[in-house]
């Protein structure tokens, strides 16, 4: 029997290609209206795909070091926070994950927080989050309010090289923790409505975190009770060795980028294989009924804008695709998050064909209707780390 | 003559004592189907909008959680972004902090919910300064209490600023020759003052009613001045009819001074309702409401927060403690209490108790539990329309006091009788964004004003 993975997609803009708002299938004006994301989402979910990320940033320019990024005119700008799309999108989807991104460096982590609880609470145990390390020059006067933070990349495009990006990898580690925190703090039967005593809440079952940390503190329990899945899905996008570090002592489920199925097993060794976390990788696609269309949108793009990204860009027919995913599914990883060249369009192909062709392969876990999105991808629903302790004393 | 024409918010249930969740009817108070139901049922009564209140720390009494009152909700800006999805009229409105928050964050927050929603997004703008909520924020109480109106000003004003910063036509989206935004789509928005250094380019594009609507619900001289200058509504308590007057005139008449028409600035003042087929009827679930919402349990916590002092052994229905209060260290932070005010808080409350012959637990049902309109659905409804065609309000926000079902009643039996004396509406305009639905002024539109 071949090896079952799960199938996700990234939605950002008009596509990941930056060119891909000039297509005639694009919807260039709509890229933050309701109908836009809505039918994006029920496209996904109706796939039967296990999540959706959807990208942010907290500048116009996205988070590209590119010194023109907030004024050049040519590229689709316009975005909105992506943790309150989720929630937006959450009452209109029936089963798929929702993985908004979330910047660490700025936001407060207890509304960051509160927020993905919600997300989770809304949408029934189907709340994840990206999170992001680190700030760009652009997102830093946004605020205003911190001066520090990295200028990009090192010469070497090793993060171990820069201290303001190591930095921002442990400060965005806090985060995770005090997400985690926040949603153990209301064991699951902390609300008693006991009429006898006139008790809404048993207090001792509500706990304040008490965290301090290197960059912030927060003293008091979440203001949301326990949510469906416990804690949201904690995912991280990972390139290189410090971020690893991060997905592997942080995040219930990382996306990762190799080159081919070939790079999997080095990437899965430099994780240190803990068995609850999932490993995805990354594959940017452009479908077409055949190769040759294929090639010529993509030619098209890259002539109007030339892409560059450390994923893995498949231009092909659906088999093509599923080929490729076959191949990850055989070199080890539990899924394949798929980035669509174009929106709408790659991903009604993923839908449409990609999806269907994939299970007829037998290379699709199927939904077996687990409850929630962690129980799909098979992590358990953790108890809260305070109820353990008591029963540990 | 037209009539005024009355405006209504639905409040959803909040975490003290107004809220009863010992009713046998009560439901969830995080359930997403318990606001689902609260919000379909208020757009079901053409509100102009649902109001929800903001947590950002859990209460406490006496160095613990209180534990007697519903507690737990969700975060204001997801749960709001999530009825949007399932309403299309009604206009969303949060409670939302100028403090632990920062101005770019927010702005594409509620840019964010206003865009979704069709331009149904409001923001009821509060300020606090205390480090007990500041525990829960990366900069603490970091802020001092002077300061709280002026970082709220200018954080209003900061996020104007960044709403109207793209023009209505910023996208061009010429895909031929590669042109998506259109020069000078965005302004850079510069704010370099005491307590702000940001140089910004917004990110989200300008929303059908240009900016989501302000509403304003402090009572100090600072609040009201604050506004006069920013807000579209104000939440006002003031609702014993001669005194709502009073708030009203002398509110409205601060507006011109600011250059703004009297119809540009709603005033909206909590209501609570009990409503029965007979007058007596109403009076009697008043009464069993008020003795649900002020547990003997209840009234002592009450008091024990202003004496600061444990009260438990005093008899709830006895005479008022005649002990003085403790005006040492504040413990009952969550309910913004201040010391220097205790003693004369203490001395007001034993004169009351006095003159009207109250016990402890009577006292505080008058203080926590007074029901603003009790009476038949004619009497209700001739009540809230007198307020607003006589200039005491222009309309109310209606507090209900079971979840989810709170409002139901109400959107049964009054809003009918409201809309049979042609005060108020009998449909939502398609397309109405939240500023038309409170008739207020458009937003001037970006292009126009550079």
């Amino acid at each position: 029997m071949p090896d079952r993975i799960h199938l996700a997609v990234a939605l950002d803009g008009a596509g990941w290609h930056p060119a891909a708002w000039r297509e005639p299938t694009a919807r260039p004006t709509e890229l933050t209206s309701a109908a836009y994301w809505r039918a994006l989402a029920r496209t996904a979910d109706g796939a039967g795909l296990v999540l959706a990320t959807i990208e942010d940033a907290l500048s116009l320019g996205g988070r590209s070091f590119e010194p023109d990024a907030e004024t050049r005119r040519d590229r689709a700008r316009g975005r909105l926070d992506a943790v309150l799309l989720a929630s937006f999108l959450a009452p209109a989807t029936r089963r798929i994950g929702l993985v908004p991104t979330a910047t660490t460096t700025h936001p407060e982590p207890f509304h960051l927080a509160t927020g993905l609880q919600t997300l989770d609470h809304v949408s029934r145990g189907r709340a994840g989050v990206r999170l992001v390390a680190g700030s760009t020059a652009q997102e830093r006067r946004n605020f205003g309010r911190r001066t520090d933070g990295p200028a990009g990349l090192p010469a070497s495009g090793r993060v171990e090289d820069d201290p303001a990006l190591l930095a921002a990898f442990r400060e965005a580690g806090e985060v995770a923790d005090v997400i985690r925190r926040l949603a153990d703090s209301w064991e699951d039967d902390a609300i008693v409505r006991d009429l006898e005593s006139g008790r809404f809440l048993d207090r001792e079952r509500v706990h304040n975190v008490e965290f301090e940390g290197e960059f912030f503190s927060i003293t008091g329990a979440s203001i949301v009770p326990r949510s469906p899945q416990g804690q949201p899905l904690i995912t991280a996008l990972a390139h290189q060795t410090v971020p690893y570090r991060f997905a592997a002592e942080h995040a219930d489920l990382v996306f990762v980028t190799p080159a081919d199925a070939t790079a999997v097993g080095g990437i899965l060794g430099e994780l240190d294989g803990r068995d609850d976390l999932r490993v995805f990788a990354d594959l940017l696609v452009l479908v077409e009924d055949s190769r040759a269309e294929a090639e010529a949108v993509w030619a098209r793009l890259q002539e109007r804008a030339p892409l560059t990204t450390d994923a893995r860009v498949v231009v092909g027919t659906s088999a093509d695709v599923v080929d490729e995913i076959r191949a990850l599914a055989a070199a080890g990883v539990d899924g394949v998050r798929l980035r669509p060249a174009r929106l709408p369009a790659d991903l009604d192909a993923i839908a449409d064909r990609v999806v269907p062709a994939a299970a007829a392969a037998g290379i699709l876990l199927p939904d077996e209707g687990a409850p929630t999105l962690r129980e799909r991808l098979g992590l358990p629903r953790l108890a809260s780390r305070y109820a353990r302790q008591e029963v540990g004393a | 003559m037209t009539r005024r024409q009355i405006h209504l918010a639905a409040h959803f249930p909040g975490v003290n004592n107004t809220t009863v969740w010992t009713d046998p009817s009560a439901g969830s108070q995080i359930d997403f189907s318990s606001f689902e139901h609260f919000a379909r049922t208020a757009e079901r009564g053409f509100f102009d909008y649902l109001f929800l209140a903001e947590g950002l720390r859990l209460r406490e009494h006496r160095g613990q959680l209180h534990d007697l009152d519903v507690a737990g909700r969700p975060n204001t800006l997801a749960i709001l972004t999530a009825l949007a999805a399932v309403t299309e009229h009604i206009g969303l409105v949060g409670t939302l902090n100028t403090t632990f928050n920062e101005p770019y964050e927010l702005a594409r927050q509620l840019g964010t919910l206003d865009l979704l929603s069709n331009g149904r997004a409001g923001w009821n703008a509060v300020t606090s300064s205390d480090a007990f909520h500041g525990a829960n924020f990366r900069r603490g109480g970091y802020l001092d209490h002077a300061d709280r109106y002026v970082r709220a000003a200018e954080f209003a004003a900061l996020s104007k600023a960044l709403w109207s910063s793209w023009r209505d036509d910023a996208i061009e989206s010429d895909a031929e020759n590669g042109i998506y935004l259109r020069a000078d789509a965005i302004e850079r928005v510069r704010h370099e003052s005491r307590l702000f250094d940001v140089d910004a380019v917004f990110d989200v594009p300008r929303s059908p009613q240009g900016r989501p609507v302000i509403v304003q619900a402090g009572d100090s001289p600072d609040g009201r001045d604050f506004a006069t200058q920013h807000a579209d509504v104000i939440f006002s308590l003031h609702t014993a009819f001669d005194d709502a007057q009073q708030f009203y005139r002398d509110v409205k008449g601060r507006l011109a001074a600011n250059g703004r028409d009297e119809d540009s600035l709603k005033i909206l003042p909590a209501a609570t309702f009990v409503l029965g087929d007979t007058a007596d009827e109403a009076r009697e679930r008043s009464r069993e409401i008020a003795l649900a919402q002020v547990r003997p349990q209840t009234a002592i916590t009450y008091l024990e927060q202003i004496w600061n002092r444990d009260l438990s052994g005093y008899d709830p229905d006895g005479p008022l403690p005649d002990l003085e209060p403790d005006t040492g260290v504040e413990t009952a932070q969550g309910f913004a209490g201040r010391h220097a005010a205790i003693r004369a808080r203490v001395g007001k409350l034993r004169e009351q108790a006095a003159a009207e012959g109250l016990s402890i637990r009577e006292l505080v049902i008058r203080l926590t539990a007074t029901h603003t309109f009790v009476g038949t659905p004619e009497h209700v409804a001739s009540e809230i329309d007198r307020y607003v065609q006589e200039r005491a309000t222009d309309g109310f926000t209606v507090v209900g006091h079971v979840t989810p079902h709170g409002l139901d009643e109400f959107t049964d039996r009054v809003v009918p009788l409201l809309q049979e004396r042609g005060s108020f509406r009998r449909s939502y305009d398609e397309g109405a964004t939240l500023h038309d639905l409170l008739g207020l002024p458009p937003v001037p539109s970006s292009a126009g004003v550079r």
